[in-house]
C-alpha cells in the first residue's frame, strides 16, 4: 500500500488582525499508487494548503496525512515539488541543478552525471548541461525543475501550478511532457492549476474544491489523461464531452466566485 | 617645454575630433529620434575634446600656458610690480588714478572732523558754557592753520627749490629710462647679478631638502631680474624709491604756520595741565583737537598748482614705464587669468588661482620626485619594496605562548657561563622570529600603508559581519540579540568615534584598522542580514524536498543567494572605509596618504594636495574597478534570476 491517505484534515490559519480562516476543513481523500491528481479551484481554496502540508512546510491544525502508512512530518526526498517559478538556482548551471539533490545525499559523482544525462534526455535539455540557469526561457527553467525533482526518485510529485507562468504553445508541450512522464514512470503526481481545461486534460482524477472553509467540492474520474498518451492534446480539446465538463466546472467555479463577491460586498 | 607639447597635442586633437564628429554627422544615415538613449552611445571624439578642454581650463588658470610659453614673464613682471610699487606712493599725492589732490581731500577731512568734535561740544550736556568758549576757540585756532599752509604766497623759495629738483629728477629718469643702454651695467655687476639668478632658481622651481630629504616649497617668482628689459625696470624702482623718499622727507612748515602751530599746542598743553580730574571730559576733546592739528601738520599740504610740473613729470614717467612694458602687459592680462602677479607688489607671489591652483608641469614634475623612494615624502616612499626576512614574519605571526605551554624549562647557563641551547629555548627562537631564512620583497610607504588599513579593516569587517548577517537574518534570537548593539553604534559617522578609538588603541595601524572594521562591520551585517532574508521561501521549500540539510541549505542556497547583497556591502564598504581613513589620517598618523596631505596643507605645499587627491581619486578607482570585476565574475545571474 504506497496510497496517500488524508483523514479528517483540518488547517485553521490566524491572520495577523486574529481572525480564523479555515483554509481546509475536514478533508478526506485516498490517492493510490501511479494517479494523477489534479486540483482546480477558484483563489483561496486552499489548495496550496493543501500541498504545503503533503510536502510537509506545515503541519495540519488536526487530522492526519499518511504516505506510505506513513505519517508527514516535514518534508522528505520521497515527496518532490516542483513551484510555478521553478525556484531554480540561477548560481548553479543546469546539471548543478539536476544533480542538486543527490549531491546533497553525497553520492557517487560518476554515477549522478549518468543520471543527470538520462534525466535532461528525457525532459528534452540534453546538451544544456553546462548552461546558466538565468539564460534558459520559462519552458526550459520547468523542465530542469522537472529533472531536478525526478531525479531524486521520489513517490509522490506536487506541482504547484507548474505550467501557469508560460505561454500557451510551451504550455501544451509541457502538458504532453508531464503526462509522458506519468506514463513512463508510473509516479503519484498531485498537479494543482488555474486551468481548467489543464486540469481536466491532465487529471486522471479531478478535485475541484470550494473556498470558505476549503474542501472538495466535486470529484471526478476523467478519461482524457489516457487518451492523451495516445492522441494529440489538441484533438481531445475538440471531443464533446470535453467541451461539456469544461463548461460544466467553469460554471460551478464561476459561482463559487459570486458567491465570494457577494459575501465580500 | 611639456606644457607647450602638451598645449600644441590638445589643440590638434580638439580640432581634430570636431571635424570628425561633424563628418560623422553628416555621414550618419539615421539619426536616431530625439529621447532614444541609443543617441547617447559611443562618441569616443567628444570624451576627448571635453577631458582635453578640462586639461585645458587647467593648464590656462593654472598659469602653465604663461610659464610654458614665456618662463620669463613672471620674474620680467615682478620687476614691474617694483617700479608700480615705488610710484605708488608719489602718485597717491595726485588725482592721477585718485578722484582729487592727496591735499585737498584731506583738508576736506580735517575740516568735516572739525565740525564734528564743534556740534559735539556744543551739544554736550557734561561741559559748562566756560569751558565750551574755550574749546571752540581751539577749534577756529586749528582751522585757521589750513590756509597758512595754502597760501602760495607763505610758500618758503626753499621748499620751492626742493620741489623743482624732484621734478627734474624725475624727468631725468624718464629721460635716461627710454634710452637704450639704460641702466649702464658693469660686466662685474653682470656676472654678480647672474649669479644671484642662478642662485635663486627659475619660477616655481622644485627642490630637495638635503637634510631630511622631503620636497621643500620655493618661493614662486624669483625676484633678481634676469633679463635686461627686467633689470630696466628694477633700477628704475629703485631710483624711484630715493626720489620718493626724498620727497616724503619734505614739509611746507613756513616760519608762520610753525609759529602758530606751536603756540595752539602750548595752549591747549596748558590748559589741559589745569583742568582738575572732574573735568576729563574736556581734556579729552582738548587732546582729539591737538591730534587734528598734528595730522593738518604732517600731511604734505601744498598750496594749490604748487606740484603742478611734478605731476605732469609722474605722469610722462608713467607713460614712459608703461609704453615700455609693451607685449609684458598683454601676456599680463591674458595669460594670467583670475590675479596676477603685479598685485602682489615688490613680495612678487602668485596671487588668485595661479596660486592655489599648481601648475601641471610643476604638479607632474613634484609628483615624479616624490615617486622617487629615495625622496618620498617625510622620510618615507609612496610606493616601494624593501626586502624584509621570512622569519621575522613568522615571528610575528606565531604567537609567543606557544613556547611557554611546552614542557620543560628554557636553559639556564652553566657555571662556565655558557648557555646550552635546548627544545624548549629553540621553539622561543623560532616563534620571536630570532633566526635567520631568505627574504621576500614587501611593499611598503604611504600608498600601501593606506591601502593596507583600508584592506584589513575591510576584511575583518567581511570575515566577522557575514556569518554574523547571515545568522540575524535566519535566528530570531541573533537578530534581537545583537540587533540592539549595532543599531546604537551604527548611526554614529564613525569619525565621531575616531578620537576615542586612536587614544585607547594608539595612532598606528591598529586603531585605524579598528575604526575601519567597525565601518566596513556594520555595513556587511546589514547587506548580508538582507541577503538571507531576502531569499525567496519556494528556494528553500525545494531544497527543502530535495533533502537539504539546515547546514546545506545555509552552505548552498541561502549563501549565494545572498552573494550580490553582500558583494553590494562591500562596494559600499570601501568607499565608506576610504573615506573614513583618509579623515582618520588626518587626525593622527604618521604615514598614509591622508597624512601627506595634512603636512602638505601645513607648509602650502598646494602641488602635493593636489597629488594626494589625485593618488585618493584613482586608488579609490581602482578598488571599485576591482571589485565591479569581480563581481561580474562572480554573480552573473544578478538582475537576470
Amino acid at each position: 500500500m504506497s496510497d496517500l491517505i488524508s483523514q479528517n484534515l483540518n488547517m485553521i490559519f490566524k491572520t495577523p488582525k486574529g481572525e480564523t480562516v479555515h483554509a481546509l476543513k475536514d478533508l478526506n481523500f485516498t490517492l493510490k499508487k501511479g494517479e494523477l491528481l489534479t486540483v482546480l479551484g477558484p483563489s483561496g481554496c486552499g489548495k496550496t494548503t493543501l500541498l504545503n502540508i503533503t510536502a510537509g512546510f506545515i503541519k495540519p491544525t488536526s487530522g492526519s496525512i499518511t504516505l506510505n502508512n506513513k505519517e508527514i512530518d516535514g518534508p522528505g526526498v520521497e515527496r518532490g515539488m516542483v513551484f510555478q517559478q521553478g525556484a531554480l538556482f540561477e548560481w548553479l548551471t543546469v546539471a548543478e541543478n539536476v544533480n542538486f539533490g543527490l549531491r546533497m545525499k553525497k553520492e557517487d559523482p560518476v554515477e549522478t552525471q549518468k543520471k543527470v544525462d538520462e534525466w535532461l534526455e528525457i525532459v528534452g535539455l540534453k546538451g544544456f548541461g553546462n548552461t546558466p540557469t538565468y539564460q534558459l526561457s520559462g519552458g526550459m527553467q520547468q523542465r530542469v525543475a522537472l529533472a531536478r525533482c525526478l531525479i531524486n526518485n521520489p513517490d509522490l510529485i506536487l506541482m504547484d501550478e507548474p505550467l501557469g507562468a508560460l505561454d500557451a504553445l510551451t504550455r501544451e508541450k509541457m502538458q504532453s511532457l508531464v503526462l509522458k512522464i506519468w506514463k513512463e514512470t508510473g509516479k503519484t503526481i498531485i498537479l494543482i492549476t488555474h486551468s481548467v481545461e489543464e486540469a481536466l486534460l491532465l487529471g486522471e482524477r479531478l478535485y475541484v474544491m470550494a473556498p470558505r472553509p476549503g474542501r472538495i467540492h466535486k470529484e471526478y474520474n476523467l478519461p482524457f489523461a489516457s487518451m492523451g498518451l495516445k492522441e494529440d492534446l489538441r484533438e481531445i480539446k475538440k471531443n464533446k464531452d470535453f467541451s461539456q465538463k469544461r463548461e460544466e466546472i467553469l460554471e460551478m467555479i464561476w459561482n463559487m466566485e459570486e458567491e465570494i463577491m457577494g459575501k465580500d460586498n | 617645454m611639456l606644457t607647450q607639447i602638451l598645449t600644441f597635442l590638445i589643440f590638434f586633437a580638439v580640432v581634430g575630433c570636431i571635424l570628425y564628429g561633424r563628418r560623422l554627422i553628416r555621414t550618419e544615415k539615421v539619426d536616431a529620434v530625439f529621447g532614444n538613449p541609443e543617441r547617447a552611445l559611443g562618441g569616443t571624439h567628444w570624451v576627448i575634446v571635453g577631458s582635453s578642454f578640462l586639461l585645458l581650463i587647467w593648464l590656462y588658470y593654472s598659469w602653465d600656458i604663461a610659464k610654458g610659453f614665456y618662463p620669463k614673464s613672471a620674474n620680467e613682471l615682478c620687476q614691474v610690480a617694483k617700479v608700480n610699487d615705488s610710484l605708488l606712493g608719489l602718485k597717491y599725492q595726485f588725482p592721477i588714478e585718485e578722484r582729487e589732490f592727496k591735499s585737498t581731500s584731506q583738508i576736506k577731512k580735517e575740516n568735516k572732523n572739525l565740525k564734528l568734535i564743534q556740534n559735539e561740544i556744543q551739544n554736550s550736556e557734561e561741559l559748562n558754557s566756560q569751558q565750551k568758549t574755550i574749546l571752540i576757540s581751539y577749534i577756529s585756532k586749528t582751522n585757521q592753520l589750513i590756509p597758512l599752509l595754502t597760501n602760495k604766497d607763505l610758500l618758503e623759495i626753499e621748499t620751492q627749490l626742493k620741489i623743482d629738483d624732484i621734478t627734474g629728477k624725475i624727468n631725468l629718469l624718464t629721460e635716461n629710462f627710454q634710452k637704450p643702454d639704460y641702466p649702464f651695467e658693469t660686466e662685474q655687476e653682470f656676472n654678480k647679478r647672474m649669479k644671484a639668478v642662478n642662485e635663486e632658481g627659475g619660477w616655481g622651481i622644485t627642490k630637495v631638502d638635503a637634510g631630511s630629504g622631503s620636497i621643500e616649497n620655493t618661493l614662486e617668482v624669483p625676484l633678481v631680474p634676469a633679463t635686461y628689459k627686467g633689470l630696466k625696470f628694477h633700477a628704475a624702482a629703485q631710483e624711484l624709491n630715493l626720489i620718493s623718499d626724498e620727497f616724503f622727507k619734505l614739509r611746507n612748515h613756513n616760519p608762520q604756520f610753525k609759529s602758530r602751530i606751536k603756540e595752539l599746542k602750548e595752549e591747549i598743553k596748558s590748559y589741559r595741565k589745569d583742568l582738575s580730574d572732574s573735568e576729563e571730559v574736556a581734556s579729552t576733546y582738548a587732546k582729539n583737537i591737538v591730534k587734528i592739528a598734528r595730522r593738518i601738520e604732517f600731511a604734505s599740504i601744498y598750496p594749490p598748482n604748487s606740484l603742478d610740473k611734478m605731476q605732469a613729470a609722474i605722469i610722462k614717467f608713467d607713460n614712459a614705464q608703461k609704453k615700455e612694458q609693451g607685449g609684458l602687459r598683454l601676456i599680463d592680462i591674458f595669460l594670467f587669468p583670475a590675479g596676477t602677479i603685479v598685485a602682489s607688489g615688490p613680495s612678487c607671489s602668485e596671487q588668485g588661482s595661479g596660486r592655489w591652483l599648481p601648475k601641471p608641469s610643476d604638479t607632474f614634475n613634484k609628483f615624479i620626485l616624490m615617486s622617487k623612494p629615495s625622496v618620498g615624502y617625510k622620510d618615507i616612499p609612496l610606493l616601494w619594496i624593501q626586502m624584509v626576512d621570512v622569519s621575522k614574519m613568522i615571528g610575528f605571526i606565531l604567537p609567543d605562548w606557544i613556547a611557554d605551554v611546552l614542557p620543560g624549562e628554557y636553559p639556564v647557563h652553566t657555571k662556565e657561563g655558557i648557555v646550552k641551547q635546548n627544545f624548549k629555548g629553540g621553539v622561543l627562537k623560532i616563534v620571536t622570529g630570532d633566526f635567520n631564512l631568505f627574504k621576500v620583497p614587501v611593499p611598503y610607504g604611504h600608498i600601501w600603508d593606506s591601502f593596507l588599513r583600508v584592506f584589513l579593516g575591510l576584511v575583518f569587517g567581511i570575515l566577522i559581519g557575514v556569518p554574523l548577517g547571515l545568522f540575524m537574518g535566519l535566528n530570531r534570537f541573533a537578530k534581537g540579540f545583537f540587533d540592539p548593539l549595532i543599531e546604537l553604534y551604527r548611526p554614529v559617522p564613525p569619525l565621531a568615534w575616531a578620537p576615542l578609538i586612536i587614544s585607547v588603541l594608539g595612532i598606528d595601524n591598529t586603531g585605524k584598522v579598528f575604526l575601519l572594521f567597525m565601518v566596513s562591520l556594520s555595513i556587511m551585517i546589514i547587506s548580508a542580514r538582507a541577503g538571507a532574508s531576502g531569499t525567496q521561501l519556494s528556494k528553500i521549500h525545494a531544497a527543502h524536498s530535495l533533502g537539504a540539510s539546515k547546514k546545506q541549505i545555509l552552505r548552498h542556497v541561502i549563501f549565494p543567494n545572498s552573494l550580490p547583497e553582500i558583494l553590494t556591502g562591500i562596494r559600499v564598504a570601501v568607499g565608506m572605509c576610504w573615506g573614513t581613513l583618509v579623515a582618520a589620517e588626518f587626525l593622527a598618523g604618521t604615514t598614509g596618504i591622508g597624512f601627506v596631505e595634512n603636512v602638505a596643507k601645513k607648509y602650502f605645499q598646494y602641488e602635493v594636495i593636489w597629488i594626494t587627491i589625485f593618488i585618493m581619486g584613482m586608488l579609490g578607482l581602482l578598488f571599485d574597478v576591482t571589485l565591479r570585476k569581480i563581481i561580474d565574475k562572480t554573480i552573473p545571474w544578478r538582475g537576470k534570476g
